[in-house]
């Protein structure tokens, strides 16, 4: 065994220490701590990734050395290693960022403590994303709700207190269906790791037996974690949970909370149910009608939302959407598109939330539209920030989300007749929907307007730690809009270690 | 199906404690039910693994009196699970609890419609 598989367990374990290590400091030593965790944690999810794309095959790694039917297992493929890769660097980017107004926006005492769950919100990601055990996953999904609550309600404001209990409300009812659908599992299966259950499930169903047993773990499992990451109908607390935290909370969660439990949902579909069950079992066809639906509705609200935040979360709720149909479509291009799609998502979100508050500090901190007019003249770099974003969110050739929208239309061209269709037409309706309001968005800002007085003493400063995580999401945005062809690489074969 | 029901009848309860405390959680507007909804909600899933593991005439994982035989006893597995799942349940409860503290400081009110309400008013004003 290499060194180097030894990195996954080490990350999950180096948040974890990061974040007791914080206990007792002042918030301005638990930043370094928490950055520089975040940091080694990037580089060692590199490092893994390399390491499983030249080894050409994923590593098994057990915990306290106990074999396989009894132990607990941390499984690193290309898929696996990727996602934490970027999700660790988004993260990075994110806190970053916003660092500026996690200190203006929290109590001084209180900002280790949001350091804390940030360092306790990255071990839960990365657990998700590398266990191979399904109870560990769910324990590992409930640190990441409590966190995700924690970073929301830290700001104290009345509404932010509202959109954690929502929030909460919801987490929980998705984690209890998840709940009882592993403990089903669990029975007739008789195993917790994914590879042991997934080997009784095949006999299961080539045998016929307990189809509709299995029907149903298959409906909680699923309908849970679609709940958890806000899938169309249940999305009712994202605007207030991103429009009223911290931007580096609001970037965070966007981008990788919710996404987190796709993967584990893609993780559970390949690797213990079957990808084949999954599809004649039906779901996913629920998760495609939703998904559509999401897509159109998501925009909807986006165009009606009163100010910047909320249009940019409910665009969240259309991206979510996205995904879904995408892993709807019941190919594997389909789902390939679909990973590619949250990679996108968290590149381009986590960029729209900082530059929106670049522009909104420009613009004199007021929750208006109205406000923002020619704020990109009066902070250039947010301006331009925004602008990619919107363009890559719009799908514009050379931006990341162009490669996404491209991969799932040609995915529904091989997804059968019915699909085909209905797929291209809400696309094109949802990217027109989408152009309708981010560029609408861009206009204004770039409209110009003479500075009125109460601006003209307003200070625009963009510190080097904005201005170095903008450009990088900046970067990432073209990087995977013209080098898409590795990454969709890396996915397919990711996706083909799952099997 | 009658025999069926009756012969797991401890996992048929679990099933509709599971469904008493999901629409509690889901539904109620007051958050001290709620949260009790939830607490019922997941004992139900503690209810359902518990009654998995119970194995007519086999004892607790403990060996006694050398009988080494594992036939002899119940499957530890589905036991740690609810102790796990009990530990996730207090933390989360905790954080809810936590959660209705602050709002009734804020908001005097434990309903969810009326806290909503108030806090319109208050940023209208």
């Amino acid at each position: 065994m290499s060194f180097v598989q030894n990195f996954p367990c080490f990350s999950i374990v180096l948040c974890m220490a990061a974040g007791i290590l914080s206990t007792p400091m002042k918030g301005k030593h638990a930043r370094y701590v928490t950055l520089a965790a975040v940091t080694l944690v990037s580089f060692m999810s590199l490092w893994t990734l390399w390491h499983v794309m030249s080894a050409g095959s994923s590593f098994v790694y057990t915990m306290g050395r106990f074999p396989a039917p009894w132990g607990n297992e941390i499984r690193a493929g290309v898929l696996e290693a990727l996602m934490a890769s970027v999700f660790s660097l988004v993260m990075l980017f994110s806190l970053i960022g916003g660092m500026d107004h996690i200190f203006r926006n929290i109590d001084d005492t209180k900002i280790n403590l949001y350091f804390i769950l940030v360092d306790l919100l990255l071990s839960s990601l990365l657990a998700i994303i590398y266990t191979n055990d399904l109870f560990t996953g769910y324990v590992f999904v409930e640190i990441n709700t409590i966190a995700a609550c924690g970073m929301i309600m830290i700001r104290r404001s009345g509404r932010s207190l509202i959109a954690a209990t929502r929030y909460m409300v919801m987490s929980l009812i998705g984690s209890g269906l998840f709940l009882i659908g592993l403990a089903m599992l669990y029975d007739i299966t008789g195993h917790l790791l994914m590879e042991n259950a997934h080997a009784v499930m095949t006999e299961l169903v080539y045998a016929g037996e307990y189809s509709i047993p299995l029907l149903v773990i298959i409906s909680f499992i699923t309908v849970g974690l679609a709940i958890k990451s806000g899938l169309y109908p249940f999305h009712s607390w994202m605007p207030d949970a991103y429009g009223y935290s911290t931007i580096s909370s609001s970037s965070i969660l966007s981008s990788l909370v919710s996404k987190s439990y796709i993967i584990l949902l893609i993780k559970i579909f390949y690797r213990v149910i079957g990808f084949d069950n999954i599809v004649n079992s039906k779901i996913v066809n629920v998760l495609f009608v939703f998904g559509l639906i999401g897509m159109v509705m998501g925009s909807v609200s986006a165009i009606m939302a009163k100010d910047i935040y909320k249009m940019i979360a409910y665009s969240s709720v259309a991206q979510i959407g996205y995904v879904y149909m995408g892993i709807g479509l019941a190919t594997e291009a389909g789902m390939v598109a679909a990973v590619f799609h949250i990679l996108t998502h968290a590149v381009t979100k986590s960029l729209l939330f900082l530059s929106a508050k670049g522009l909104n500090d420009a613009s004199g901190r007021k929750r208006v539209f109205t406000a923002l007019q020619g704020a990109a003249f009066r902070s250039p770099l947010a301006g331009a920030a925004f602008l990619v974003g919107s363009l890559s969110m719009v799908g514009i050739p050379m931006l990341a989300g162009f490669i996404s929208k491209l991969l799932f239309a040609t995915a529904a061209l091989g997804a059968g007749p019915k699909k085909v269709l209905v797929t291209l037409i809400v696309l094109a309706v949802s990217t027109i929907l989408n152009a309708v309001y981010f560029l609408h968005t861009v206009v204004r800002i770039y409209t110009p307007v003479e500075i009125p007085k109460e601006y003209e003493h307003v200070h625009v400063h963009v510190s080097v730690g904005v201005a170095f995580a903008l450009l990088w999401l900046i970067f990432l945005n073209f990087a995977m809009g013209m080098m898409s062809q590795p990454i969709t690489d890396l996915i397919q074969t990711g996706i083909g270690m799952f099997a | 199906m009658g025999p069926n029901l009756l012969a797991n009848a401890d996992e048929v309860a679990a099933v509709i404690l599971f469904g008493i405390g999901f629409t509690t959680l889901l539904l109620h507007r007051n958050m001290i039910k709620k949260i009790i909804g939830l607490n019922i909600m997941d004992t139900a899933v503690y209810l359902f693994l518990a009654a998995m593991g119970y194995v007519d005439g086999r004892a607790a994982p403990i060996v006694e009196n050398g009988v080494l035989d594992a036939e002899a006893y119940i499957n530890p597995i589905p036991s740690g699970l609810v102790l796990t799942g009990i530990v996730v349940s207090v933390s989360v409860t905790a954080l809810m609890l936590a959660l209705t503290i602050r709002l009734y400081r804020k908001y005097h009110s434990l309903d969810l419609d009326e806290i909503l309400i108030r806090m319109q008013k208050e940023e209208r004003s």
